[in-house]
């Protein structure tokens, strides 16, 4: 039986089509995937159904609503059953886990302390949650937490229980007690919404699995029924059957040089140990789905997450990386996945914004000449074809591909040994991203430069790279070369062998 | 994962609380420092009447100190808590002193003009902060200049209290035979420092500024009307430092324009000392009563030593105020938090 049906539901942005139609139905008791890659509409879906935004168009009904449910702000989805429990948890640290149970639900002015905690340890002994009611939430572990912020909603009767990305930040073990929670919750007949990036955990717990792409739906699949190659090709709709041809653009080098940058289980706060290393004038690529760790991997080369181990030479030496001067100083530059919030300062000129990372360079007691700067940053505003009204444009104002082109500027104005370009093309016009490809290409051929590049798009990956790392849940789990570099080898690789 | 370790007996024992462990500190200092005092300095401070004339003389600022605990576990801040104080003060003496009512009715028309005073700063400063979204700082800031404008315009000379039936009151107080006097001020300060706990700890606002001090986010998600109680707790205070104003001319019976100067600043620090965090969530209003206690402990103490020169007194105050913060956020890094900037002083994002 359906306790959830969404149909033909629509969503639109300026300027993008962030949901098109899309069907979504949940039995009782079922735990359902909800997959799909960036921008695939998952986070939409899920805030249209809780009321956070208004859907243009398309129906809601939920068991036990009569007719059509009117959703218009999370307070009404919880009052008709349909609870989220977010990967940042949504509960007060400084209060303690009956507080956190009861808060906000409660009438009277009173408090009732020895009640609440009373009925609080009555829940947790009952959903098997190691807490105790009178203990304070900061002092439980993250899993723990989250199983609360579970029980809350199991508490206010929900239905539809919406779980996004809850393990991110578990381990293992917290994950196996988190889906074991999961399993009891659905004997209850309580039906969950499960977006996740693990694909391993899908196939664990799931029963069906819903495949968004682009706003549009692209399939709901029993999970016996869908290996998880093909769930990875659903993904990122390619149909393996049918392999694009490669159109070549400049010149792939296979790797000759001296090797230029060497990791050795290296780790960080954030990513597992790993070995990399990289020649002159190669340029290779991290893969792996949203989540997978290759940003998190370049991070950790470049120090910008917190360097917790390994041993790491740049050209033969041996130095020491934590931080990012410290990597530019090794002559690497790190252009980040998310430009607005590590890349572009917004408000300063296209000047100020090249010269930056220049000036970190030299350290700021030797101040750079106005006409120096000038000088270099008409060159890269010519070289790059960056699209601005004069050097003093405020980079805020310009579109998203010459943003991206001013950082790049900015990087190469450095000339380091080793570039890392992390999505680089995401977000910006078809046009830019070519040239884009053409400038990675040409700067590695003509001047030596080693480059990591980074993109959602596997094609980009193909065209440009002569080695691929592909990822797959925060381990490296192959590395292709040559022959192997086709879109079928990769998305095998990423699924795994299993299923 | 502590699964086993945590086993469900429901009579087991918590690890304390932040709020309880920092305001033990703060106890334990004004112990050691009032030991301290009795030991080397002796005399006076084997006075029972001392600690009674601590409370007699910072009545007041006990008032404050609640004040500016309750807005600062709702992650705000108030520092026109002074120039409240002060205006209501003046009014109040000004009333009692022009009016001519005349016995009880004159003391109770001066006490509601005083609660009213404070009641219109915490309205317009909870409005402001709260609904339409302002800085806390800069509104209370604006509030602290317009309160000593409008008193320095009452009055600009001090304006003593002749009033009977008030100095009658005045005289009130409660007299425990060999231990000492307490002054009626004192004993009112004294319930609102209880009223307050039962608030923060029993009632459901209390909690809810917990909750929104705590996470602002969440205690939205939770289903906690955030904007109301924290346009509440702004309320409070500023209803509280009208009451410390009366409080204060029924102790100097006299209104000056340099009422409460810097007391906001004392009051802060008594909170901070007590172990409320700037970063909100985390406080206590008994904490607070104990930082001004010390505070007033380190004045009494440099009054007692004969030391002339008055930078000694705030040299002594600001390194305790240093040392807490330090302390504080030792203890709370070893729980693995770490101290940030509160969301007052952040800038907006993008």
């Amino acid at each position: 039986m359906e306790v959830l049906t969404m149909r033909g539901i629509s969503k639109s942005f300026p300027g993008t089509k962030a949901l098109d139609n899309v069907d979504f139905t949940l039995r009782k008791g079922e735990i359902h995937a909800l997959m799909g890659e960036n921008g695939a509409g998952k986070s939409t879906l899920i805030k249209v159904l809780t009321g956070v935004y208004p859907k243009d168009s398309g129906k809601i009904f939920v068991d036990g609503v009569e007719g059509e449910a009117h959703i218009h702000s999370p307070q009404d989805a919880q009052n008709i059953g349909i609870s989220t429990v977010y990967q940042e948890i949504n509960l007060c640290p400084n209060l303690t886990v009956a507080e956190n149970m009861f808060i906000g639900r409660t009438r009277g002015s009173r408090v009732h302390w020895k009640e609440n905690e009373r009925k609080t340890n009555e829940i947790l002994t009952n959903l098997g949650i190691p807490a105790q009611a009178n203990q304070e939430l900061s002092h439980c572990s993250l899993a723990v937490q989250q199983m609360v912020a579970i029980a809350r909603a199991v508490d206010m009767n929900c239905k539809v229980l919406i779980l996004d990305e809850p393990t991110s930040s578990l381990d293992d073990k917290e994950v196996q007690m988190l889906f074991g929670l999961m399993r009891d919750l659905q004997a209850r007949g309580v039906g969950i919404i499960f977006v996740t990036h693990f694909l391993e955990q899908v196939y664990e717990v799931s029963d069906r699995i819903t495949v968004l792409r682009n706003g549009e739906l692209v399939g709901e699949y029993p999970v016996s029924e869908l290996p998880q190659v093909e769930l990875v090709a659903r993904m990122m709709g390619k149909n393996l059957n049918d392999l694009a041809d490669l159109e070549e653009i400049g010149q792939k080098k296979e790797n000759v040089g001296n090797i230029v940058y060497e990791a050795e289980n290296l780790s960080s706060s954030e990513c597992k140990p790993f070995n990399f290393q990289i020649r002159e004038g190669e340029v290779n690529g991290f893969t792996g789905l949203l989540g997978s760790g290759r940003s998190e991997s370049v991070r950790a080369i470049f120090g910008a997450d917190r360097v917790t181990g390994g041993k790491v030479k740049v050209k033969g030496k041996s130095v020491h990386i934590s931080k990012p001067h410290e990597a530019m100083k090794a002559g690497i530059g790190y252009l980040s996945e998310d430009r607005k919030r590590d890349g572009i300062i917004a408000d300063l000129s296209v000047r100020e914004n090249i010269i930056l990372a220049m000036q970190v360079m030299k350290g700021f007691f030797h101040p750079m000449g106005r006409r120096e700067m000038e000088k270099f940053a008409d060159e890269y505003i010519r070289t790059l074809k960056i699209k601005t009204a004069g050097q003093e444009t405020p980079v805020g104002s310009l579109s998203g591909g010459n943003q991206q082109k001013v950082i790049l500027a900015r990087w190469l104005l450095t000339h380091p040994d080793y570039l890392i370009l992390d999505e680089p093309t995401r977000g910006i016009d078809v046009g830019t991203k070519l040239e884009i490809q053409k400038l990675v290409l040409k700067l590695a051929a003509e001047e030596n430069m080693s480059i990591t590049f980074i993109s959602s798009e596997i094609e980009e990956m193909l065209r440009t790279c002569s080695r691929l790392i592909v990822m797959r849940d925060r381990n490296i789990v192959g590395e292709l070369t040559g022959d192997d570099l086709n879109q079928a080898s990769v998305m095998q690789t990423i699924a795994g062998g299993g299923r | 994962m502590t699964v086993k370790a945590t086993s469900r007996n429901s009579g087991n024992r918590q690890p304390m609380t932040d709020t309880k462990l920092l305001m033990l500190i703060a106890i334990g200092i004004f112990v050691v420092m009032y030991g301290a005092a009795m030991l080397f300095i002796g005399k006076r401070f084997l006075n029972t009447q001392e600690i009674f004339n601590l409370l007699n003389n910072n009545a007041y600022l006990i008032i404050l100190g609640c004040s500016l605990t309750i807005v600062m576990i709702g992650g705000g801040i108030d520092i026109s808590v002074g120039g409240v104080v002060c205006l209501s003060a003046m009014s109040c003496a000004k009333f009692l002193q022009t009016s001519g009512m005349e016995g009880v009715p004159g003391v109770i028309v001066s006490l509601l003009l005083a609660l009213g005073i404070g009641l219109l700063f915490g309205l317009e400063q909870g409005f402001l902060v709260s609904y339409l979204g302002i800085q806390p700082f800069i509104v209370t800031l604006a509030g602290m200049f317009l309160s000593r404008g409008v008193t320095t315009m009452i009055s600009s000379e001090n304006v003593p209290i002749k009033h009977e039936a008030f100095l009658e009151m005045k005289k009130t107080a409660l007299q425990i035979p060999s231990v000492g006097k307490l002054e009626l001020g004192a004993i009112i300060a004294l319930l609102i420092l209880l009223l307050m706990y039962l608030l923060l700890r029993h009632h459901r606002l209390g909690r809810s500024i917990y909750a929104l001090g705590g996470n602002q986010q969440s205690a939205l998600m939770l289903g906690i009307n955030v904007k109301r109680s924290r346009f509440l707790s702004y309320v409070i205070s500023g209803v509280l430092s009208g009451l410390a104003g009366y409080i204060f001319i029924m102790h100097a019976s006299s209104g000056k324009t340099s009422i409460g100067l810097r007391s906001e600043m004392d009051a802060i620090a008594s909170a901070i000392i007590g172990g409320t965090l700037l970063t909100g969530g985390v406080g206590n209003v008994f904490g607070a009563f104990f930082g001004v206690m010390i505070l007033s402990t380190i004045q009494e103490i440099m009054a007692a030593s004969k030391v002339q020169e008055s930078y000694w007194q705030e040299i002594a105050s600001g390194s305790m105020l240093a040392l807490f913060i330090l302390m504080q956020s030792v203890v709370l890094s070893r729980r693995g938090k770490k101290m940030s900037l509160p969301a007052w002083i952040k800038f907006k994002k993008e």
